[in-house]
């Protein structure tokens, strides 16, 4: 359970997806100017995520084992076809569902923060278990920095800022000053 | 005539990359990389040349099979493809260069999800003869690589003192650490698109200058 728990707090948090590894830039750029947007982006990846985590667990020990040299095109299609899949299913039970995340799912099945995490558990060598505690916790610390960034984002408008700083380089620069308060929790739980 | 013509359209092809058209300064694309490998030059130039061969692999095949490639499947055909390239060049710098390969870790894999190759099939490859599709990924490729080495460059100097492994300082020089850690990927790479505004900026006014001028001579003659 401990371990669980630390796999968590790592993703969430430590090695944030988005503020440590860049991956997950593009919807961390291109969909934070609203909160609301955000976070309904943010549970979208969450949900691919777990996915992924299956589907990578599943591919790695039923079908890598005979052929590693197929595991990037593998990667790929698997997960590009079950999220599609899924998506069709949810359409279909529950259009509620499909309205809140569904415009986002196909932009973010070729994300590479969603192809990281099937390479990440990989070279970790997590289980299903761990992969699903994993892959939560790399979704959730991506939304994370989407939904801060998007309330920064919407505060910015308001402000007196010299026109030249306007779009990604004013982006960029709120990003780093995040990235550097994230890495404040590379000493969490370290003095115990 | 047509023989002039064509190496010059070859020639614009390649050279709208390199400032232009320059898929990270200018169309911002391809982010992931730039910013996670970009801790030195060196493993800036790697990747570089990496995605390079993956580019100028795929637009190549691409641009060669386009008419036999239905439409609604070409995405996934384009995926296929491109992955292949990524797996034999992740294979290859396995077997070449262990050290390096370490370093840059899951992101030669992660090659495949870089949007500029897959803009670039779409937008070019898919829709051009087999010698401008490579004469344009080409361009993208050398003006993909000088962002990346400007950007490692930079940021090893400011973090680690030194230029491609080269100690520039004396010992007395204190490394600006945070620069070669993620947040400095961030504040480098925004704080060179400021300078980029600021260029542009500076042209347009200028030009503005002088049609004001020119409208003005024109109006008194």
């Amino acid at each position: 359970m401990g371990e669980l728990f630390w796999i968590f707090i790592s993703a969430l948090l430590i090695n944030n997806f988005t503020l440590s590894y860049f991956l997950g830039i593009c919807p961390f750029l291109g969909v934070s100017n609203k909160l609301d947007t955000a976070f309904r982006m943010g549970l979208a990846i969450i949900f691919v995520q777990l996915i992924t985590a299956v589907c990578a667990w599943a591919l790695n020990t039923y079908i890598l084992i005979y052929a590693p040299y197929l595991r990037l095109i593998s990667f790929i299609i698997v997960i590009a076809s079950t999220v599609q899949f899924v998506e069709m299913v949810i359409k279909k039970l529950s259009p509620e569902l499909f309205r809140a995340l569904g415009i986002y799912l196909p932009l973010i099945t070729t994300n590479c923060a969603i192809l990281g995490l099937a390479l990440f558990q990989t070279n970790k060598g997590y289980g299903l278990v761990e992969g699903l505690v994993y892959a939560l916790g790399a979704g959730g610390g991506i939304t994370l920095a989407l939904v801060i960034m998007a309330g920064i984002r919407e505060e910015t408008r308001i402000l007196d800022i010299p026109k030249l700083l306007h779009g990604t380089a004013l982006n960029l620069i709120i990003a780093g000053i995040l990235s550097m308060a994230f890495m404040g929790f590379a000493g969490l739980f370290s003095a115990n | 005539m047509n023989t002039i013509n064509q190496s010059n359209r070859t020639y614009t092809e390649f050279v709208k990359g390199l400032w232009k058209e320059n898929p990270v300064f200018v169309a911002v694309l391809g982010m992931c990389p730039v910013l996670a490998v970009t801790n030195s030059a060196i493993n800036g130039l790697a990747m570089g040349l990496a995605t390079t061969f993956v580019l100028v692999g795929s637009s190549f095949l691409v641009s060669m099979v386009r008419h036999w490639i239905p439409k609604q499947v070409r995405i996934t055909t384009f995926i296929v493809i491109i992955a292949t390239f990524v797996s034999t060049v992740d294979m290859a710098l396995e077997a070449l260069v262990p050290k390096i390969h370490k370093e840059l870790g899951a992101f030669i894999a992660l090659i495949v999800v870089n949007c500029i190759i897959m803009g670039r099939q779409e937008a070019f490859a898919a829709k051009n003869t087999v010698k401008l599709s490579i004469a344009d990924a080409l361009g993208m490729s050398v003006g993909f690589i000088f962002a990346l080495v400007t950007l490692g460059g930079l940021r090893e100097i400011l973090g680690s003192g030194s230029f491609f492994g080269f100690l520039l300082f004396g010992d007395h020089f204190e490394p600006w650490i945070i620069m070669i850690l993620p947040p400095g990927g961030f504040f480098v790479l925004g704080f060179l698109l400021l300078f980029f505004n600021w260029l542009k900026k500076n042209r347009d006014e200028r030009l503005k200058k002088q049609t004001a001028v020119l409208s003005k001579t024109m109006q008194g003659a």
